[in-house]
């Protein structure tokens, strides 16, 4: 079964204890958000706006050379609105 | 059974009636609450036993005199019989569209502020403070009373196998009679709609409330339940159902709608603070005839940008409202793009609402 499992592994996932798959997922609160747009500065390849300035999530995994950036953005936002959550695939 | 929808909540919880009724087209909870608060109050209390709730919250909005009247007689009744198990109290709300909404409730009664909460992950239970907090509205609780009565049989012999039961309906619209009526679930929207006797021939109906769809009489044979509903793009959401009468302006209507949820926004997010406003904008404009070539498709791509990016669900039943305002009125949508509106736009609205709402000119 694990080897199954891995086969569907995003570059990401990573077995917790009991060797569930998590996926790295970015969230926005979009009540704290009030549009700073340093996310979409930070990291530009996830984080489009629309024409009122507020974040749009772009479709798909979180390619493993971004996480650094993500983490960067959900640091300096100032609204602590952008995180990253780990999200179970499997 | 229906009972399921309890979640197991564990000790501790709170049992919220949620009466806020804040669609302006449905008066259900008014009508359960003025006629049969006994039923909605026991269904609550049904439900707190059940799952080791101390507390039940009735929550009807600020100024709602004849329901809150209602609601107090019954308590006081309950209380000189000595019927109540399980503590029973009242509290006020403000009386705005978004404040039923569950969370929004939830937030109110912890900390008075009546706005929505983003939950990233609808399965865990909602809290008041460290306690979990069971939101059902009336309808909900009348039934779960009286399945706790008289058993689930009564219940499933009503409405379908797959979907048992029965459900309110309020109807409105060019109609003779509206009002709240009692239907089994799958019954035909037009056969429901008739018992509102329209009085001029119908060119669609709005299903399920300002936050719902409007359904084209080719669909007007769907049955009145969740799943042939969903087929047809349609929910049965606050469980209302409108008639537009065929000397309405379909357009108009919708943008007055569309301004109205615009305005009901609790203004916590950008895609719904600003989003809203540009989309009534824009169906205004197509209503009067005042569109260009640019307008519709901006218009589909605000609808876009603006669905599924709120905290709570409020912009998406705006979105799917004016989408399918946009697809069943698309002959008119035509006309009107042409720079020739029909001649009812400025006709009154035949929707209800708590304060005019204009289109200008």
């Amino acid at each position: 079964v694990f080897f199954l499992a891995q086969a569907h592994r995003s570059p990401l996932s990573t077995p917790d204890r009991i060797g569930r798959l998590r996926d790295l997922r970015i969230t926005i609160d979009p009540v704290a958000c009030d549009a700073y747009g340093y996310c979409s500065e930070i990291l530009p390849e996830m984080i489009g706006l629309d024409e009122w300035g507020y974040p749009v999530i772009r479709d798909g995994p979180l390619d493993k050379d971004l996480v650094a950036m993500a983490r960067r953005a959900a640091r300096d936002c100032p609204k602590r609105a952008f995180t990253l959550r780990e999200k179970r695939v499997n | 059974v229906k009972l399921a929808v309890s979640q197991s909540a564990g000790q501790g919880s709170i049992v919220v009636v949620n009466a806020m009724e804040g669609e302006p087209a449905s008066s259900k909870d008014q009508v359960l609450f003025t006629r049969s608060p006994h039923l909605v109050l026991d269904g609550a209390q049904y439900l707190a036993t059940l799952c080791g709730g101390d507390r039940v919250v009735i929550c009807v909005p600020n100024g709602r005199v004849a329901v809150v009247a209602a609601v107090r007689h019954a308590m006081q009744e309950r209380r000189a019989q000595r019927y109540v198990r399980v503590r029973e109290e009242l509290v006020f709300p403000p009386d705005r569209f978004i404040a039923g909404e569950e969370s929004a409730l939830a937030n109110w009664l912890e900390s008075a502020r009546s706005a929505p909460v983003f939950r990233p992950d609808k399965g865990i239970p909602l809290r008041i403070g460290k306690r979990p907090a069971l939101v059902h509205n009336a309808e909900t609780l009348a039934h779960i009373a009286l399945i706790a009565r008289y058993g689930p049989g009564p219940f499933r012999a009503r409405g379908m196998a797959e979907d048992p039961g029965t459900c309110l309906v309020t109807l409105s619209g060019a109609v003779t009679h509206s009002g709240v009526v009692e239907v089994d679930k799958g019954t035909p929207l037009w056969d429901i709609a008739q018992r509102s006797q329209p009085v001029e021939p119908i060119q669609a109906l709005l299903v399920g409330g300002y936050g719902g769809t409007w359904v084209a009489p080719a669909h007007f044979r769907t049955p009145y339940a969740s799943i042939p509903l969903r087929t047809i793009g349609a929910t049965a959401g606050v469980g209302v159902i409108v008639a537009l009468g065929e000397t309405s302006c379909g357009l108009a209507e919708s943008a007055r709608v569309a301004r109205y949820l615009a305005g009901e926004s609790a203004g916590q997010c950008g895609p719904c603070a600003f989003g809203l406003p540009a989309i009534a904008d824009d169906l205004t404009r197509l209503a009067r005839g005042e569109g260009d070539d640019g307008l519709l498709p901006r218009l589909e791509r605000r609808l876009h940008q603006v669905n599924g990016r709120g905290g709570c669900r409020h912009p998406d039943g705006a979105v799917a409202l004016v989408r399918s305002a946009l697809a069943v009125f698309a002959s008119d949508l035509a006309a009107h793009g042409r720079g020739a509106p029909c001649s009812s736009w400025r006709k009154p609205t035949v929707l209800r609402f708590p304060r005019p709402i204009g289109l200008g000119g």
